[in-house]
């Protein structure tokens, strides 16, 4: 059926993302395929972990095994909108969401009043006018915690070692869309990081993964000092526009602040495994 | 954009459960379940709101836990269990916490009301003594510009002692 209407349909399953986008005329469909018959488990071994697509965001967050072992992940899914959103918005459609703009989630009228941009029905951007690609934000919280956590497939996998942290920043404290995150995992033979992966979400168009940050901290004691740099280091790539919630100006000295957060949740972390 | 008059409304039979009763309707497919409850059933105590997903207003149980009506399709729903403000009370004894929200005025222009009851009774049937966080955690989904918050969380807290 998907093949044969092309991109006159979309797959949806809890459509929390997608319906208000079909209301605000941002996608223009004849069709939608519920994804209803996808499995919705969690299948729990003993160091690793698969979340089926379909299962709820707050199934996944609630899940013990999922919290004890990959706790950053339980938050992410945990922080994504509202209880009455996570009921319904799956680990799937949260991979999948749509980036986000302030000139783009408007309803088809004020869209059209201000101009259409490129990423639907105009052809230039409103944010960055000389821009030839368009800067929306990747607002997912799972995808940034997800590459943290170097899923394939969404099966999580766990050594004794690793830890992991989710830090959101919005507004308010439910129901926003993160204005910047910081997904961390690592792994820590005492106090000495073996390996870490720091992905920034809501600060580029897709999970920015902080490179100079994570090589910065491989070798070294995760004490304050070494937090405060590699939050600095984690921070300078990220380039938030005037596109989201708040000035990106504060939100561009916010990152460092989360990922900071982020590594002494880490720090002060029992490892991965309860046993 | 195209021209809604000119599409083709697809109907379909479906056998909805609100409230505990099966009901057979003939509907435009694309029709929310906030739509169908207030215009095709006058189940008018779902309140229609931002019909986006932010206020919470609109908030119905399915299977027991709230779900925004504004973002279901009744298609999806079949041989799921749909409770609405209406199937609250039994017959005309309210349940315990509508009475609390009454006698601690928890309600102002009343229009949160319904769906901070239903996520109300939703905590309450998971968790019998819920914390003053986890009263806070269950209704962060759903806004109330009247009252600033402490006296439903009061009303929650009289009416899970008065449940136990
Ligand atoms: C008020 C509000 C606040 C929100 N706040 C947040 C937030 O803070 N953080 C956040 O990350 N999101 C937020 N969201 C967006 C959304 O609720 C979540 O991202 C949710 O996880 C989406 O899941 P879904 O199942 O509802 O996706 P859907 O709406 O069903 O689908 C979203 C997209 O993913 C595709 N898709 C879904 N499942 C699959 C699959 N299995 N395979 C392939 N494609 C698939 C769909 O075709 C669609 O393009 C918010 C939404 C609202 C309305
Ligand atoms: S970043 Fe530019 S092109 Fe992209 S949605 Fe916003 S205004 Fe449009
Ligand atoms: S009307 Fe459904 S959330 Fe506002
Ligand atoms: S009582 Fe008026 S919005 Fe809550």
């Amino acid at each position: 059926m998907a093949a044969e209407l092309g991109s006159r349909a979309m797959f949806v399953a809890g459509g929390t993302d997608l319906f208000p986008k079909l209301k605000r005329r941002q996608f223009e469909i004849d069709t939608v395929i519920g994804l209803d018959f996808l499995p919705r488990e969690i299948h729990n071994g003993s160091n690793e972990c698969t979340v089926d697509a379909g299962v709820t965001l707050a199934d996944a967050s609630r899940d013990a095994h999922v919290n004890a072992r990959f706790k950053g992940y339980a938050d992410a899914a945990g922080l994504v909108s509202s209880p009455p959103l996570r009921n319904a918005g799956t680990i799937g459609g949260n991979l999948c969401v749509d980036t986000r703009c302030n000139y783009y989630d408007m309803t088809y009228e004020w869209r059209k009043a201000a101009g259409f941009c490129m990423k639907k029905d105009g052809d230039i951007c409103l944010v960055a006018p000389s821009s030839p690609r368009c800067w929306a934000v990747s607002s997912s919280d799972t995808a940034p915690m997800a590459i943290a956590l170097d899923v394939m497939s969404l099966r999580l996998r766990a050594t004794p070692e690793m830890r992991s942290a989710y830090v959101k920043l919005r507004r308010r404290g439910s129901i926003d869309f993160p204005i910047a995150g910081a997904a961390v995992a690592a792994q820590l033979d005492g106090d000495i990081v073996t390996s870490c992966r720091i992905v920034l979400s809501a600060v580029a168009s897709y999970p920015l993964q902080a490179t100079a940050a994570e090589a910065f901290l491989k070798g070294k004691r995760l004490d304050g000092e070494a937090i405060d740099q590699a939050a600095e280091l984690a921070a300078r790539p990220a380039k938030p526009l005037d596109n989201a919630d708040l000035t990106h100006f504060w939100r561009k000295r916010m990152v460092r602040v989360v990922v900071e957060q982020a590594l002494h949740r880490i720090s002060d972390q029992g490892a991965g495994f309860d046993g | 954009m195209k021209n809604e008059l000119a599409r083709d409304v697809e109907r379909v039979v479906l056998f909805l459960d609100v409230n505990g009763e099966r009901r057979d309707l003939l509907l435009p497919v694309h029709k929310t379940l906030l739509e169908v409850l207030r215009e095709d059933m006058q189940l008018t105590g779902t309140k229609h709101g931002c019909e986006l997903g932010e206020c919470g207003t609109c908030t119905v149980l399915i299977d027991g836990r709230p779900e925004l009506s504004c973002l279901l399709l009744p298609v999806q729903l079949q041989g799921r269990a749909i409770t609405t403000i209406e199937g609250m009370a039994h017959g005309a004894e309210l349940h315990p916490l509508q009475t609390a929200f009454a006698e601690l005025g928890a309600a102002q222009c009343g229009y949160c009301t319904p769906g901070i009851l239903l996520s109300a009774r939703s905590l309450l049937e998971s968790n019998a003594k819920p914390s003053r966080d986890e009263i806070r955690e269950a209704l962060a989904g759903n806004l109330c510009r009247c009252t600033g918050y402490t006296k439903i969380i009061e009303a929650i807290e009289l009416a899970a002692g008065r449940m136990k």
